[in-house]
């Protein structure tokens, strides 16, 4: 990570190393570059309404690994570790798969990253390490390193089981808040530096958004508990079912012995347009629909939460939830559509993402933007009242920002609305904490560069502090916080000697 | 994990759970709720907490059996363990010395009534209580809200205990003879929604108490929303008390009918 002396961040493979050389001498780089990018192996469309839970893309071969690995030409200066958020050491352990150590590459990613398993499948990695790749420059496809992040991961997840690992008797005591992955990364962090940390979830999972939100067939389950017994193992301890703020306050916390606090709490409240009929049975939020499913188990044999499936479902917006709510309801049995007020283009959800619901059979109502809901005699939603737009100038995040057009309305019929246009911070933090410092929108206001907040020794990071932004935002979050409460804890230590 | 220290039946379909959780035992103030799931697979349901014993590390939970997850809970015995229970959750009662304050509760909506009644009176107010019921059997906490109530008046539908009539009938008669400052009204929805009409005839602030659908109970699915004053609220963090005289009941009746 940039900027970050901290041992927790030393190469584990650098790049002068003997074998490394030695790969890059092996073949000219004109060779590997007329490689061509791999291809993921991806579930068949119709398979995947018949198994929901399935995962859709289905990882490498070890072959194609290598072979992918082998395109990557190991540059001095790499460009995708600067686009990455937690500044992962990617050649380092995309050349430890070339040469076949798996091990040594999972080490690699775990040294930099708490959840290399989740990274691999969810990161918007097109926006972010191969947006920077070299291959660009030559206007080749970029090496696949998410794809191979994953294979790393996973191949490390099923041989060797993480290293137990215990905190020292007297090691200081740090309580985390929320078990999403800016908590998740942050306790991996600290527990590498020998604190004893402590992570205290609200609900009856543990993971947070990769749990309640993410559906399995783009993020299995068994994958995220996997992360947090590689978790456990460093000897994080994890506590269900205790709302900080409510069933503790943190002044308990202190009172526990907890030195150092990290707020990952997440952005809890899922927003509403404010139209008329969004209250009507068979609207809901992305949330609620996803939590329903995901978390609850509803729809499957021993879980007794129910869900509104549909017959018609609409999803209202464009992003990543938004697709995720979409696809699961085509997984559920309906038809499904997106209702989204700009262009495909502008859309925020990935081209990954897309892609999928496309093959998956979700209908695609762009320009399109609700007005109203309408019931029936039961005041269940029987059909929504669309607005038609067009693209005008470009607004102040440099998308076109859509207009109406005057007098195109339409009336569509659908049975289940499923509202996905952001979400708020959660509230009960802030609202529980005096002196804290909360920004106007809700979100704890910390100092960038050490995640800090008004309150000494309590850091927060992910969607609290960001209102709403991606799990790897959130992880970089975690990992900044730890480096910077780590040499704050240090530099209180030896002052007090 | 929580286990069932003592169980009581109420009627044949409420029963009252004495339940070991000692950090929400020490925490919970008067109109806080809990979310409980009876087992793994269960579904998260909202209960309002009845009474709490910080010595003991026990809260009391009042549940009548409406449906599977109500009926699981109800199964379990002394000895036997909530698989997880979790808060406490939304806002505490304001509670302050306003005068007289008349307490309503119909059916198990008493038992959230309970620490309310005990927290105005022990503000100095004075407390006049109705207990409403479709008939005797399902009079509940009579005995517990007594103590901390300067008149207990007790409804039935049928007249086999107490006077015949609404809780309406119960809440109308104090507020012709007495001048009342504020009525606080928990129980079903439909209740609450007309001794808030009756109350708003006579300009008196009325308070009720909502238990909505709900699935995570921090804020974060919005399941529990309704309407109050035309604004969209959530029950679970902003709630779930609220002004009588501004919920849209009509609409919250409509959407506790989701899943049935």
């Amino acid at each position: 990570m940039e900027n970050c002396n901290c041992n927790t961040h030393k190469s584990l493979a650098p790049r002068d190393a003997e074998w490394r050389d030695e790969l890059r001498r092996a073949l000219p780089a004109k060779d590997r570059m007329a490689i061509p990018r791999v291809k993921m192996r991806e579930l068949d469309p119709a398979d995947r309404l018949a198994n929901p839970t399935a995962e859709v893309n289905m990882g490498l071969t070890a072959e194609q690994a290598v072979q992918e690995a082998t395109r990557c030409l190991d540059c001095p200066n790499p460009g995708c570790v600067s686009g990455c958020p937690v500044s992962i050491d990617i050649p380092g352990f995309i050349k430890n798969i070339q040469r076949g150590e798996l091990g040594e590459a999972a080490r690699v990613l775990r040294s930099t990253s708490a959840l290399p398993a989740v990274c691999g499948r969810v990161c918007p990695q097109e926006k972010q390490c191969e947006s920077k790749c070299i291959y660009h420059k030559s206007k080749r496809e970029p090496v696949a390193i998410g794809y191979l992040e994953r294979f790393a991961a996973d191949a490390a997840a099923k041989s060797a089981p993480a290293a137990a690992a215990t905190p020292a008797k007297d090691a200081t005591r740090i309580a985390v808040i929320g078990s999403g992955p800016a908590g998740l990364s942050f306790a991996g962090d600290m527990a590498a530096k020998g604190y004893a940390v402590t992570v205290f979830e609200a609900l009856h999972e543990i993971g947070g958004v990769l749990k309640y939100g993410i559906p399995e067939f783009r993020l299995p389950n068994s994958i995220v508990d996997g992360e947090i017994d590689a978790l456990r193992a460093l000897g994080v301890e994890f506590l269900r079912d205790v709302v900080v703020g409510k069933t503790i306050s943190l002044d308990d916390l202190r009172e526990m012995g907890f030195e150092g606090v990290f707020v990952g709490s997440g952005a809890g409240l899922p927003r509403f347009m404010g139209i008329p009929g969004e209250n009507l049975v068979g609207v809901m939020s992305c949330n609620e629909y996803l939590t329903r499913i995901n978390l609850m188990g509803a729809g499957r044999e021993n879980s007794d939460t129910p869900v509104m499936t549909g017959k018609r479902v609409a999803v209202i917006g464009g992003g990543n939830t938004a697709m995720d709510a979409v696809r699961t309801a085509r997984r559920m049995g309906a038809e499904a559509m997106v209702v989204y007020r700009r262009s495909l283009e502008e859309m925020p959800a990935r081209v990954e993402e897309v892609h999928h619901a496309r093959q998956e059979g979700v209908e695609f109502m762009t320009l399109h933007n609700p007005l109203e809901y309408l019931a029936d005699e039961k005041g269940r939603v029987r059909a929504m009242i669309l607005q038609r737009m067009e693209l005008g100038e470009p607004d102040e995040s440099g998308r076109r920002s859509p207009v109406a057009v005057e007098g195109a309305v339409e009336e569509i019929p659908v049975d289940l609305v499923i509202v996905s246009v952001g979400v708020s911070p959660n509230p009960l933090i802030p609202n529980s904490v005096e002196g804290l410092d909360v920004s106007r929108r809700g979100t704890i206001v910390v100092n960038d560069d050490t995640m800090e907040s008004s309150i000494p020794m309590l850091y927060a990071g992910g969607d609290i502090v960001r209102g709403g932004a991606t799990v790897i935002l959130a992880m970089g979050d975690g990992r900044r916080a730890a480096c910077a409460m780590d040499e704050a804890m240090r530099a209180r230590k030896s002052n007090n000697k | 994990m929580a286990k069932i220290v003592s169980k009581e039946h109420f009627s044949e379909h409420v029963v009252k759970l004495v339940v070991e959780a000692p950090m929400i035992a020490r925490s919970r103030r008067a109109g806080h709720f809990v979310i409980v799931r009876a087992t793994e697979g269960g579904e998260r349901i909202p209960l309002t907490i009845a009474d709490a014993d910080i010595e003991a590390g026990t809260v009391t939970l009042v549940i009548q059996e409406v449906g599977v997850s109500t009926k699981k809970i109800c199964a379990l015995e002394p000895g036997q363990e909530l698989a997880d229970i979790v808060g406490p959750l939304g806002q505490a009662t304001h509670i302050e010395k306003v005068g007289t304050v008349v307490c309503c509760g119909g059916g198990v909506g008493v038992a959230p009534l309970l620490p309310i009644i005990k927290a105005m009176k022990q503000a100095g107010n004075r407390v006049v209580t109705v207990l409403a019921a479709r008939t005797a059997d399902l009079v509940i906490l009579e005995d517990e809200v007594a103590p901390w109530s300067d008149e207990v008046i007790i409804m039935t539908d049928d007249g086999s205990r107490g006077q015949k009539g609404l809780v309406t009938n119960g809440v109308e008669e104090v507020i012709k003879r007495e001048k009342v400052d504020l009525v606080v009204t928990i129980g079903p929805a439909v209740m609450m929604k007309f001794v808030a009409k009756l109350t708003e005839g006579y300009n008196i602030p009325t308070m009720c108490s909502l238990n909505t659908i709900m699935v995570d109970g921090t804020g974060m699915c919005g399941a529990c929303r309704v309407t109050v004053d035309g604004k969209t609220r959530f029950v679970c963090i902003e709630g779930p008390e609220f002004d009588a005289h501004k919920v849209d009941f009509d609409e919250m009746m409509s959407r506790l009918k989701s899943y049935n």
